[in-house]
This record gives C-alpha cells, sequence and structure tokens, in this order.
C-alpha cells in the first residue's frame, strides 16, 4: 500500500462524504452486477448474501474465532520479525565488516520468495499457529531492518558531537539521539512490515491450518461458500487496516515535529 | 599572567587523511590560555579553527602534540557549534536543558533553570516551539542557552553570533560578557569579526591560511566594560589595524 495515498484518502475521509459516497454506490453497482448479470450465487454472491453470512458466521462465534486466530498470528509474527531485525539492524548500523559479512545472506533470504519456503516450514514447525507466527516473522524482518539500518546511519554527526561535548554516556546518546532521530525512517518500515505480517500469515494458513480467517477461505472455497469467502476476505482488510492505523497513530504520536498537518 | 594555566596547547597538529598525504588542518600550535582568559580566535576560512575546538572539546584526537588541562581532568565544558545543532524533535525548552538531563538534574530543576537561560537569550514565549519554527539567530541563541546552562568552567564558543543581526549580536556581546565576568569562566571563541572579538576578548590568536599556524597573539587591553563607543578610541583602532594586517 503506498503509504501517502493511504494517509490522504484517511484524512480526506474525514472532511467530506465523497469517500462515504463512493463505497455505497460501489455496493450499489455491486448489487446491480449480481442481480442482473445472471452469475449463480457461488461465483459472485450479492452483497446482501455476504452481509447475512457475515452475520451468521458473527452468531455461531465461528468468524471471531478464526479472526482471533489469525490476529494473534499476526500480532506474534510482527512483534517477533519487528524486533529482531530492530536489534539486527541497529548492530549492523554500528558495524560495517559486520553488515558485509552478512549483506549477502540477508539479501540472498529475500529472493527466496517466502510462498516456496512456507510448505517447508510447515514440514519443520508443523500446521499449528508457530509456522504462522515464523512466516509472518520472516516476511516482516527485511523492511524493518533496512529502515533501521538506514535510519540510524541517517543520524546527523554533529548530534554525536554534540552528545560527546557534554560527556553523555552511550545509553542517552542512544535514547536521547539515535532512537527519536532513526524513528521516521524505522516507522516507514514498520508500516511495510505490519501489511506485509497479514499476507504472512494468510500463507501460512492457506499452505496448511486447521483454523485462522486462512482455514475459512479455502473452506468456503471446497463447499462453494463463496459468501464465506468474501467475508473472510473482507475481514483481512479490515485487520491490515487496523495495523496500518495502528502505525500511522504511532507517527502521529511521535512524528508531530516532522511536518506541519 | 601570574596564574597557572588552565589550557596548555604544545605542538599541536591535525592532519586528516586523504588521497594525496593527507591534509593538514592545524600546523604545530602552541599557546596557554589562562583561567579566566577570554581568548579569540581569528583566520582565514580553512585555517582548523573549528578543529582546534573540536580537538579541545575532546571529539577528535589531534595527530600530534599534545594539550593538558589544568586541573589535569578536562574541565566542564560548554560548546556552541558553528550551526544551531538542536534537536529538531525538542522543543526550545527540551534543547536547552539537554545538557541538565545528561547529568541527570531533576525535571523540576532543570526546566527553572532552562527558563532562566531562555530569559537570558531573550526568547521567553518560544519556550515550547519547535527548531523548524525559529529563524537561523533565534536557533542559535537557543544553542548558547544550551551551551551556559551547565555552568561550564571552559565555554568553546564556535562563531555562535554569525547568523544573528548586528542588534542581537551587539546584545549577546554584552551578554557574554557579563556572565563571563559573574561566573569566572574562560572562553576560547572562533570569530571572523574583528570588531567582535577586540570588544569581547583578552587576547586575540590570528591563524594563517592552512594549515593553520599562531601568526599574531595580539594583547587586547582596552579598559572594561567595553562600551559601544570603545570602538571610535584611537587605542581600538591602532588594535583593530594590527589584527587587519595580520589577517591580510
Ligand atoms: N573530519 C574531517 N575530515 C577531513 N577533513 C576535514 C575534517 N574536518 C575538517 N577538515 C578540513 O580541515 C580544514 C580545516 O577545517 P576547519 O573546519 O577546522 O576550518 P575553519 O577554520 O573552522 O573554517 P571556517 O572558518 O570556514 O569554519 C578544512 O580544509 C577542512 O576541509
Ligand atoms: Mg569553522
Amino acid at each position: 500500500m503506498n503509504p501517502n495515498l493511504v494517509r490522504t484518502l484517511s484524512r480526506n475521509g474525514s472532511r467530506n462524504w465523497l469517500g462515504l459516497i463512493s463505497i455505497v454506490l460501489g455496493l450499489f453497482v455491486w448489487h446491480l452486477i449480481a442481480r442482473y448479470a445472471g452469475l449463480p450465487n457461488f461465483i459472485l454472491p450479492s452483497p446482501l448474501s455476504v452481509w447475512t453470512r457475515f452475520l451468521k458466521a458473527l452468531g455461531d462465534g465461528s468468524l471471531l474465532y478464526h479472526t482471533g486466530i489469525t490476529l494473534l498470528e499476526i500480532v506474534l509474527g510482527l512483534l517477533a520479525g519487528a524486533i529482531t531485525a530492530t536489534l539486527v539492524g541497529y548492530v549492523l548500523a554500528k558495524s560495517r565488516p559486520l553488515e558485509r559479512v552478512l549483506s549477502p545472506y540477508i539479501v540472498a533470504s529475500q529472493a527466496i520468495p517466502i510462498i516456496a519456503i512456507a510448505p517447508l516450514l510447515i514440514i519443520w514447525l508443523g500446521g499449528g499457529i508457530l509456522s504462522k507466527v515464523v512466516i509472518c516473522a520472516l516476511i516482516v524482518f527485511f523492511p524493518v531492518l533496512v529502515n533501521t539500518i538506514v535510519g540510524v546511519r541517517a543520524v546527523p554527526t554533529v548530534l554525536y558531537d554534540l552528545m560527546n561535548s557534554i560527556h553523555a554516556s552511550r545509553a542517552q546518546i542512544l535514547w536521547k539521539v539515535e532512537v527519536p532521530a532513526s524513528l521516521p525512517v524505522f516507522l516507514g518500515g514498520l508500516r511495510v512490515g505490519a501489511t506485509l505480517s497479514v499476507i504472512g500469515a494468510i500463507v501460512g494458513e492457506l499452505v496448511d491450518a486447521e483454523e485462522g480467517l486462512g482455514f475459512l477461505l479455502q473452506v468456503g472455497d471446497f463447499q462453494y461458500d463463496t459468501p464465506m469467502v468474501f467475508v473472510a476476505v473482507f475481514m483481512l482488510i479490515v485487520l491490515a487496516l487496523m495495523l496500518y492505523g495502528i502505525v500511522i497513530l504511532l507517527e502521529k504520536r511521535f512524528l508531530k515535529w516532522q511536518e506541519k498537518i | 599572567m601570574p596564574t597557572i594555566p588552565i589550557l596548555t596547547i604544545r605542538n599541536l597538529s591535525a592532519v586528516f587523511p586523504n588521497e594525496n598525504g593527507g591534509l593538514h588542518a592545524l600546523d604545530n600550535i602552541s599557546f596557554d590560555v589562562h583561567p579566566r582568559e577570554f581568548v579569540c580566535v581569528l583566520g582565514p576560512s580553512g585555517s582548523g579553527k573549528t578543529t582546534l575546538l573540536r580537538i579541545l572539546a575532546g571529539l577528535i584526537s589531534p595527530t600530534s602534540g599534545s594539550f593538558m588541562f589544568g586541573h589535569g581532568e578536562p574541565p566542564s565544558t560548554g560548546m556552541v557549534f558553528q550551526q544551531a545543532n538542536l534537536m529538531p524533535w525538542r522543543t526550545v525548552i527540551e534543547n536547552i536543558k539537554l545538557p541538565l538531563e545528561v547529568k541527570q538534574v531533576t525535571e523540576t530543576d532543570a526546566r527553572l533553570k532552562a527558563r532562566e537561560m531562555i530569559e537570558l537569550v531573550g526568547l521567553q514565549g518560544f519556550e515550547d516551539s519547535l527548531p523548524r519554527d525559529l529563524s537561523g539567530g533565534m536557533a542559535q541563541r537557543v544553542a548558547i542557552a544550551r551551551a551556559l546552562i551547565h555552568d561550564p568552567d571552559l565555554l568553546l564558543l564556535d562563531e555562535p553570533f554569525g547568523s544573528l543581526d548586528a542588534i542581537t549580536r551587539e546584545r549577546m556581546w554584552n551578554e557574554l560578557s557579563h556572565i563571563w565576568q559573574m561566573r569566572q569562566k574562560t572562553v576560547v571563541m572562533v570569530t571572523h569579526s574583528i570588531n567582535e572579538s577586540l570588544f569581547l576578548a583578552d587576547r586575540v590568536l590570528v591563524f594563517t591560511q592552512r594549515p593553520g599556524k599562531v601568526k599574531l597573539d595580539l594583547k587586547v587591553d582596552l579598559p572594561r566594560p567595553r562600551g559601544d563607543d570603545i570602538r571610535y578610541t584611537p587605542q581600538f583602532g591602532k588594535l583593530a589595524r594590527k589584527l587587519r594586517s595580520a589577517i591580510e
């Protein structure tokens, strides 16, 4: 997702009704197509049947349960991936030799499509939550790592001079200079990571799972329960937007100094 | 002066590595600074003035030579950099209290002291502004307040008033000589302005073109306090001419 686009959209959304009207219009067009194109329900369900399916899945608790599982995988994977990437990124930013030694592996690891190794990870780690968390963490790792390195390297040397001239400790330099100075770039990486984490969890669940939204997708698919597939897709969109929104909130909270809004 | 020097600099040289055998920034500098002395350093661009201050602040090591402080260990230092060098994410007051934070002074005391400094540099009303909303001169005043807040023994000032307008600059001269006299500080200040150096300093060192050497060590025996009229006295004119001819 293009961050500027989403920011523009969300900013304007609160100010005018055009966005809402557009959504209503879209639903209406969808309704018309579903109604008059003569397509069977399992090819293109109407908005109403998707809504009914949503209420049913909500009523029997299955939707919340599976959404909760996927959310858990995403949150754990995102945390694990982002935290490791931040720590490794900081060390690599501080040590060029180490970065040179490790960068071939890091770059190579990015050349492997995650979809290709997901089955392998599931063989190794089983079909439960753990394998999805790991897939999620792997996909989150790289953007956060790169942005941590770039962010820490971009800290102006004059600020180190300033801190050294008042005999600041290493820890003080870290918390008072390096963290705030690299935060804008770091959060940019986290934003990308947050979006990718949803993809990671779903890729894992599609390969093999007994629970989660990916599982619901597949069951809906097998049973020609297309409204269920739509419900699951919409839930995924909601999850992705939610995570994205959290990062945007973090940016609003911590980067107030950066832009005039 | 009969006192023991607070700062003794002997045969100090600084060479920065580059492709053709190194860039000589400072060449064999020697001089003493006495306690409470106000020393100005004048010299052409690139003559190693900033490099000298960075060495004295302990930010870089000299290539050869030595510098020693009177009491052995380095004194507490306040440095004003050539650019204001503020943290863009901190407000004016937060930037100013940084040195106290680093010394782990309590938040209330730090804020109280910071407000005093804000008054000193005339930035009342801008306590909670961010650096992006300040003019160059205001930013530099924040940097000066930050350098003074922890009451350092040694002040290292790198063209601190370069970006100020004439009126503010002269006000800051008065403030600085006031602070210097009240608080018994030692000052080493780099400047491009002959007037500024004669208005403030006990001594003016003139550096040569790169590599910087001490070309002239001029004692400024003008009476204090030095009011605005001092620049029209013959004594001032004589010193100014000496400095000008040394600078070329
Ligand atoms: N970290 C560095 N690495 C390489 N060369 C440097 C470094 N710092 C300074 N120099 C060089 O050393 C010389 C002296 O620089 P310095 O900044 O001390 O000059 P200056 O007298 O302060 O000049 P100005 O009046 O323009 O501020 C310059 O030629 C500069 O390019
Ligand atoms: Mg300089």
